[in-house]
Order: structure tokens, then sequence, then C-alpha cells
């Protein structure tokens, strides 16, 4: 190969900020291609995805409804991911989330005040931290492979959606379709900016992003994560214990996921419909990543992903685009993100003869 | 219980088997080489899709399985082209496969909604059929028998010969293998093909074993519990045999309680539930079992970084 990599004394910062930014545009410009190639009108399908929900000012507002979730969760999950633990059940912990949170709503239906929202949020995260409370005590105790238990927590947590929802918890006067009753004004999230339907998610994703951020960088808790999770021996060495460690990240991740889940079921839903597991937990994945684990990076790539969240719903209605091709472009944005990352910790140099003889 | 009851008990815990047999038979190999690869569900995903498709178009089944294998492998080499040549992180790496697999199949399948296909059934003579015993031997897919002969195959391969010595050396010491002389990378290559070819195969088993009905996610995670089998069965093939027949089992007695409408004291949610459940019971007690991971090859999941 005439191409060489040079390993660089210390990660290019320059290259960590633009090679997301790189991975987005890549996944633009390949995903015009492969979509003309398979018989759609590529250009147009990636302009509606990429381009419709930043122009069509109408479309902004489901931009803030839908990044609010990707953040909330994407932060947990970048925790996790700096002290490398391998939280990928965040679906599961955002849907005992919305279980927690709409269980005490209709504990609660008969009643009234502000005190009930607070009780819902707070049940949705000690929701999610119980679904997160599985794969820590197993990993902790046993050294169960956190990766698998907590996505197969993920389906569990689904049926358990569905039996809630088709069983004790249908409504009665739902003519039998299977959904909880609908929650009461008290209990659904105000709207913050009037006239639209951006609700309390929106801030609270900002302000659970600056909150992390703070964490992470400024507390013993953030640097306990990253030495932890960059030198596991050295965090031993140091008094750091990596049990506690990863009790910390798993149970911080399911409370923001399962904080996620009550806020779009006080949200957007209104109620609990078997519908109500979005995928946001997997997305949140990319978001995290795309972020580059970073609170304030995970804000900027959970809206480029609801762009595409909200654009391939666009270009369904106009160019009959199916549901599914939006998945294919977040894994493309994934593959391009990972695959640029080696410029991050390389530099690609031109083989010149003499150092190839030097380097041999 | 009847005969013929049971005897459709066993053909069905045989075929649920099968798939996560044959995903779990090729993560093995991937990983006794040093790479865990996380992508066997969207690896199965994109088989699926294709060995649908290409039955529908066709009536093949053979080429159906053949276009599934080459798919996957052609899946799986995006992630070793990202883990092995560019050291990309596997976990991650593996998750974007499963995310890419989901919306591919997706994206294919949604033309073949509705659309019916054959099953792959048994290629043996109706006669040899008729007696109960022989129907419980004979009355399966030829991909029943694919996934047995592997088990075996890969046992001999890994413990009997130089190539699997070799490959096994790469995972167990990437470094020493290295400096023998041997390719770590390419024996690694060519591991993830292998594991692509069979999560191919395995995804085929969907709609040419269980379900001929296109279903977007058919695959339901059993590819995940491939992953959790390996780790089950300390990487050993005649243990993984066992352990996908116990899950095949769970799955045969989720579909007959399903099947016959009364679910007993406990709601169908909780059968359905059910093999997921049981694969974090396993997981439990495999580890309670070993104090340690041991058993698990040393390289597991580490980058190979011969400069460093």
């Amino acid at each position: 190969m005439p191409l060489r990599l040079e390993k660089r004394a210390e990660p290019s910062k320059a290259m960590l900020y633009l090679t997301p930014v790189a991975a987005v545009l890549l996944t633009a410009l390949v995903g015009t291609i492969v979509f003309s190639l398979i018989g759609y009108n590529g250009l147009v399908a990636v302009r509606e995805i990429f381009l419709t929900p930043l122009t069509n000012p109408l479309k902004w507002q489901d931009l803030a409804v839908k990044s609010a979730p990707l953040i909330i969760i994407a932060v947990g999950l970048a925790v996790c991911y700096r002290a490398n633990v391998w939280n990928i059940g965040a679906e599961g912990q955002y849907v005992l989330g919305g279980i927690a949170g709409t269980g005490v709503a209709l504990l609660t239906r008969d009643m009234s005040g502000p005190w009930i929202l607070p009780l819902m949020i707070a049940a949705g995260m000690a929701g999610g931290m119980a679904w997160a409370f599985i794969p820590a005590l197993l990993r902790t105790r046993l050294k169960v492979n956190e990766i698998l238990t907590s996505l197969m927590l993920t389906y569990v947590a689904i049926q358990l959606l569905n039996y809630l929802v088709l069983g004790p918890w249908k409504d009665p006067m739902g003519f039998g379709f299977p959904q909880t009753r609908m929650f009461t004004a008290d209990q659904m999230l105000p709207r913050v900016v009037p006239g639209t339907i951006i609700h309390l998610g929106a801030p609270i994703a900002i302000v659970v992003a600056l909150v992390m951020w703070f964490l992470m960088s400024r507390s013993v808790f953030g640097y306990q994560v990253k030495v932890v999770g960059s030198a596991p021996y050295a965090a031993r060495y140091g008094g750091f214990s990596v049990n506690r460690t990863i009790w910390m990240v798993l149970l911080t991740s399911g409370a923001l996921a399962g904080l996620a889940g009550v806020l779009e079921a006080a949200g957007p839903f209104g109620r609990l419909v078997p519908s109500f597991p979005t995928n946001y937990g997997f997305t949140a994945i990319i978001v995290a990543f795309l972020g580059r684990l970073h609170p304030i990076g995970i804000v900027f790539a959970g809206l480029a992903l609801s762009i595409v969240v909200v654009g391939g719903e666009v270009a369904q209605t106009t160019t009959g685009l199916p549901p599914a091709a939006v998945g294919i472009f977040q894994a493309m944005m994934l593959f391009f993100l990972l695959a640029s990352d080696v410029l991050v910790r390389y530099r690609v140099r031109w083989r010149s003869p003499v150092t190839a003889e030097a380097a041999a | 219980m009847n005969s013929d009851l049971l005897i459709a008990v066993i053909i069905t815990l045989v075929g649920a088997s099968t798939p996560i047999l044959i995903a779990a038979l090729g993560e093995l190999v991937v990983e006794k080489s040093g790479v865990l690869n996380l992508g066997v569900e969207g690896m199965m995903l994109i088989g699926a899709v294709v060995a649908f498709a290409v039955t529908y178009h066709t009536g093949n089944h053979w080429l159906a399985i053949l276009a599934a294998a080459l798919a996957a492998t052609a899946s799986s080499m995006i992630f070793a082209f990202l883990t092995l040549t560019l050291s990309a992180n596997q976990v991650a790496t593996g998750l974007a496969l499963t995310i890419f697999g989901t919306g591919f199949s997706a994206l294919f399948g949604q033309a073949y909604t509705g659309r019916p296909i054959a099953i792959f059934d048994s290629v043996f003579p109706d006669e040899l059929e008729q007696h109960p015993v022989w129907r419980v031997v004979f009355d399966h897919s030829p991909l029943v028998f694919f996934s047995l002969f592997m088990v075996i195959a890969i046992w001999w391969f890994l413990q009997k010969t130089r190539a699997g010595l070799i490959l096994r050396a790469v995972g167990e010491n990437d470094l020493s293998a290295h400096s023998i002389g041997y390719s770590v990378i390419g024996v690694r290559y060519a591991a993830v093909a292998f594991g692509g070819a069979m999560a191919g195969i395995a995804g085929s088993c969907f709609p040419l074993l269980l379900t001929p009905q296109w279903a977007e996610r058919l695959t339901a995670g059993r590819g995940w519990i491939a992953l959790a089998l390996v780790v089950f069965a300390a990487w050993k093939p005649f243990r993984l045999l066992a352990g996908a027949y116990l899950f095949g089992l769970v799955m045969a007695i989720e579909l007959y309680t399903k099947a016959s409408g009364s679910t007993g004291i406990l709601p169908s949610e909780f059968w359905a539930a059910l093999p997921y459940l049981a694969t974090i019971v396993v997981l439990v007690l495999i580890s309670l079992r070993r104090s340690q991971n041991s058993a698990a090859p040393a390289c597991l999941g580490k980058p190979f970084l011969p400069t460093q």
C-alpha cells in the first residue's frame, strides 16, 4: 500500500471534532448513491432526510421533541461506555421508566396537584434504575457480561409492557384497544413553547447534558469513570473500586433512560400503548458515539439524529422511502464514524521509499 | 401426551434450535480467533431476507442458502475491515452491524410482506418417515443435518487440525502467533468471514424452516441468544449443541402453550419472555460454576496492535 499509518503522539483534537461531521456528510453522499442504485430517487430522499427538517420551520418542533429522549439516554450511555461498561439495553430501561411513571399516573388518577408529575418522573427514573440494577448486580457479583443481560432484559421489558396494556392496565373505556387510560392534565408534561408540541422534556434534556458535563469534567465521579474505563489496573492501584464504578454508571444510565421513558409517556404519548418502544434506546447508542461520549457533543449528535428520524418520516410520505431506510442511514453514520476514528489516532502518510526502508 | 404430539414437539424443538446452533457455531470460531462480533443478529437478518427473496424468485432453496451465506459474509467484511484493519472498537462496530442488518432486512423485506414461500422440508422419501422413530430421525430439513454435521466438523477442525491450532493460538496469544510468523489479521479475517457465512445460513432458517412469511425482525433476538450460548458452552462445540437444544425446548414449550390456547396461570407474555429470561438464568448459572471466565479466549475483543 502506498498509504501508511503513523501513530500520533496524542489523539488529534481537530480530527476528534471533525470526523463526526465528516461521517454525517459521507452518509448523505453514499446514501444518495446507494438509494439511487436500488431504484429510489436518492438525491430527493437524502434532501428530505437531511435538509427538509432544517429548512421547514414546521418541523423544528419535531426536532426538539425527538432529540430530547435521544440526548437524555445517550448522555447516560456515554458515562457507561467511558467506563467500558456496555449497557445496550437502554431501550428496556426506557420502557420500564414509562411503565413505572404510568403506574403512578394510574394510582393518582383521581387526585390533583402539582406534586403528581414530579412523583411520576421520580418513579420513572427508579423504574429505569431497577432494570439496570439487574445487569449491574450480575456483572459485579457474578461477572456476567452486561451486554447480553441488558439486551435480554429489553425483550423482557417489551413483553411486560404488552402484558400490562393488554391485561391489568387496559383502559376499560378504550373499546378493547390495547392501551392504558389517558393521563390527566396534572399528569402530562406542560408545553414550554406556546402553540407548539415542545414540552418540558426539551429543557430537561439540556439541563441533564449540562449537569452530566459538570459531573464528568469537574467531579471525582467523572474522573473515576474515566480512569476505570481507560486504565482499570491503575484505578485499582489508585483506590477506585471498579465494581462501585460499574454500579454507578449502570444505575445512572438506567435512571436517565427511565427519565426519557417517563417523559415520553407523559409527553407525546399521554398513555401507555404497545408502540411505546420507539427504538430511542438503540438510536441513542449511535448518538453517544457520534457525540464522542461527551455530553455537549451528544446534544449536537442528538439533534443530528433527530433530523434523520424526522427526515425519515418526511421522506416516507413524499418519496415512499420505507421507514427502515432510516436505520440504514444511522448504521452508515456509525460505520463511517468508526472508520474515520483511525484518523484521530493515526496520521496518514504517503509511503516514500526512504522511510519504508528505514521502517524495515 | 400421545406419540404424535411428542414427535411434533421434538421436530419443533429441533427446528427452533437449528438457527441458534448454526449462528453460535459460527460465532464460536470467530471468538476462538479472538474477535467478538456482536453483529450476529444483523447478519442473520440479512441472511433471512436474502434467503426469502431468492426462494421467492427462484424456488431453489439451495441457491437461497448460498446467497444468504454470501450476503452475510459480505456484511461481515465491513465489520472485519473496521475492527481488524482499522482496529475500531469491536463492540461498537458489532452493534453498528446489527443496526445495519436490521435496517437492510426491513428495507428489502418490505416488498415480500404477505407473499408465502415453500418450506425447505425433509428431502428423504416419505416411505422412510412412516414409522414414528424414523420420522424423528429423518423428518428434518437438510439445514438440521447441516447444523449437526457442523458441530462435528468444527470440533474436529479446532481440535485435530493444524489450521485449527493456529486459529486458537491467534485467539489465545496474538503476539506470540504473530512472532512465529502467522498472520493474525489474516486468520481473523477468515474467521469473521466464516462466522458471517454461518450467521447468514442461520438467518436463512427463519424463512426456510420456521416461518415462511416475511416479518420485520423475524429473528427476534435469536442472534443474541446465540452469543450467550457461546459463553454458556465455554467455547466448546458439543456443549453448544446441548445448549441450543435446551433453548429449542424452551421455545417449543412457548409455541405449544400459545397454540393450545391455554397458557396456564401465567400470561402468554411470560412464555414469550421465557427464552430471554432463560438466557439470563443460564448466564448466571454458568458464572456460578466457573470462578472466572477462564474459558474465554485470552485475546477476545482486543485489537491486535503488533507495533506497540
